[in-house]
């Protein structure tokens, strides 16, 4: 089987005068390495400039509201019981009157936490939801913590901000083959 | 007068020595950012603009480090191995004339520490003995690993610098002088082809082989090969102690490439410079013209030693490390019969006045070369013996 078509034949001849001086073979090595040193460096400078890693990258979680402005989510669980990592929990409460322009629906999450230690942002939580609720940005990831308290993200930080809307750039682009698009909307 | 002399000698040799080491500081930066950018990298970037204070910063680090002796370390010879290192890396560079002279009033200052008429014997007596901070250090330690390391530096110093001094040989004869400064003037008399690289080719590619055998630095940097000696005849030293051996191959870095460029590529001298020379005293006076040259020729002769600081770096990174039998044919069967050679032809030039005799052995070699690449079978395969 071959690999590639860098293999070479290993060969044990004599080597010649030239090989045995080694000098023309290291005048030609500091050529390719000289060579190197005025190439263009591939190197992004991280936290200054940050690439972009596509429109199905899979980063930060955010709950959707929908166009009024309510939560979409109404905490049927699914996103919990599809997590690999169990990472997933809620607390469900019923819609009481006045509450119309906060929920879609009569029920909702009073309480949805991420454990951001255990998630492996698969996406399964995206691809579970029936209401569109549950998205991961993909222009936005979870940054590194220094608190262990921190760490379980509850709804202040999962929620869609009305000024920080989430939408993906690029529409057409499904994260997985079910996932319904951001565009679509729900009846 | 006597007072005189000796201040200006002292503030002489504290400058070479504060330059001395701030070259060599700096050297760890410039090996890490030549290391990056042959390797498509960008380096140190951080500790400053550019990473230039990254050499501060490892400084700072290693400084409070933990200063650990082990305890079934010999502890005085242990502390004596980095110290003789840093002691020898740093007496090299007295004898190194860095520029032509200042003249003061109706003093005239040779830019030098010391001027003595057998500074090459110097340099060489002085580098012999930086093989005793590596061995003693490794001896030290009371470490297996420590002491191949340490047996290997010497054995591999003791080897090269016989085809060192062979090498050197031919540009004595041919200047008939040991001192530096009469070297250096000697190729500014001369002009630029009469620099030593021109004259004596051979003898040049031996003392650069030889000098990167004797600074430890890839591809001769067999004592601290970390693949097989984990860190050779450093492995059990920490912190300054470790610093001091890593500064001192800095320091010996750049004695050698001072002592190169001094001994072959004429030193402060530069094409035109007794034009330019005599240009500057005629704009800005005798003495004011006269210092401004000097300056400028230092100038040069520092663009020169860093030119061979980076060509240090530049093979290091592009050649690998020889194994030990290789290391010792090259030194004993290759170096040193080309080095007598080179004696023996350079001598049979000078008696018929010709200075690039050895321009013969250039040629014969080139030739040898071609032909026996001509007559190599090609892309003729032996089958592997199993």
């Amino acid at each position: 089987m071959q690999l590639t078509n860098r293999s070479k034949q290993v060969s044990n001849k004599e080597m010649t005068l030239a090989e045995k001086m080694y000098l023309p073979a290291i005048l030609q090595g500091l050529g390719i390495t000289i060579s190197h040193f005025f190439k263009k460096k591939p190197t992004i400078q991280y936290p200054e400039v940050k690439r972009y890693l596509g429109p199905i990258f899979r980063g930060h979680h955010v709950l959707k509201r929908d166009e009024q402005g309510r939560e979409r989510c109404t905490a049927c669980g699914l996103c919990a019981v599809a997590c690999p990592a169990e990472a997933i929990s809620m607390v469900a409460a019923e819609r009481v009157k006045g509450e119309e322009g906060l929920y879609r629906e009569e029920k909702y999450a009073a309480v949805y936490e991420i454990n951001m230690l255990r998630c492996i942002f698969c996406g399964l939580c995206e691809e579970a939801c029936p209401k569109q609720a549950v998205y991961l940005r993909h222009d936005r990831i979870v940054p590194v913590f220094t608190e262990r308290d921190n760490i379980v993200y509850g709804k202040d930080k999962l929620v869609e901000k009305m000024d920080d809307r989430y939408v993906r750039n690029n529409p057409s682009v499904q994260a997985t083959p079910t996932e319904p698009s951001l565009s679509r909307s729900v009846g | 007068m006597d007072l005189t002399i000796l201040l200006t000698k002292a503030i002489i040799i504290l400058v070479i020595f504060g330059i001395t080491l701030l070259i060599a500081t700096y050297s760890t930066y410039a090996e890490r950012k030549v290391a990056a950018f042959l390797q498509d990298r960008l380096g140190p970037n951080r500790a400053g603009p550019f990473g230039l204070l990254q050499p501060i910063a490892d400084a700072g680090k290693m400084f409070f480090k933990e200063d650990f002796i082990p305890a079934q370390a010999n502890k005085w010879l242990f502390i004596l191995g980095p110290c003789l290192a840093m002691l020898t890396a740093l007496m090299a560079s007295a004898v190194i004339p860095f520029g032509d002279s200042i003249r003061f009033g109706q003093y005239e200052i040779p830019v030098q520490g010391i001027e003595i008429n057998i500074g090459m014997l110097y340099i060489f007596g002085v580098v012999s003995l930086g093989v005793y901070g590596v061995m003693v250090g490794g001896w030290a330690s009371n470490n297996k690993f420590s002491l191949l390391g340490a047996i290997r530096a010497a054995s591999q110093n003791i080897s090269y610098e016989v085809a060192l001094g062979m090498s050197i040989i031919a540009v004595l004869m041919m200047t008939g002088s040991l001192s530096l400064r009469a070297i250096v003037e000697q190729q500014a008399t001369t002009g630029f082809f009469g620099w030593n690289v021109f004259t004596q080719p051979v003898g040049f590619i031996i003392f650069l082989v030889c000098a990167f055998a004797e600074c430890n630095r890839t591809p001769f940097d067999l004592p601290e090969c970390e693949t097989e000696l984990i860190g050779g005849y450093h492995t059990e030293y920490s912190s300054m102690k470790l610093g001091f051996y890593l500064f001192a191959e800095y320091i010996n870095m750049f004695v050698s490439s001072a002592v190169i460029s001094s001994l072959y590529f004429g030193g402060y001298h530069f094409p035109f410079a007794a034009q330019a020379h005599d240009a500057l005293v005629n704009a800005l006076g005798a003495n004011t013209g006269h210092n401004v040259a000097t300056a400028l020729g230092t100038v040069v002769f520092f663009s020169k030693i860093f030119f061979f600081i980076f060509f240090f770096m530049w093979v290091r990174w592009t050649v690998p490390r020889f194994r030990y039998d290789q290391l010792m044919n090259l030194g004993w069967k290759s170096l040193i019969p080309l080095a007598m050679l080179n004696v023996v032809i350079t001598g049979a030039g000078l008696l018929f006045n010709f200075n690039y005799a050895t321009w013969i052995v250039v040629i014969v070699a080139v030739l040898m070369i071609v032909v026996s690449s001509a007559r190599a079978p090609k892309g003729a395969v032996a089958v592997q013996r199993t």
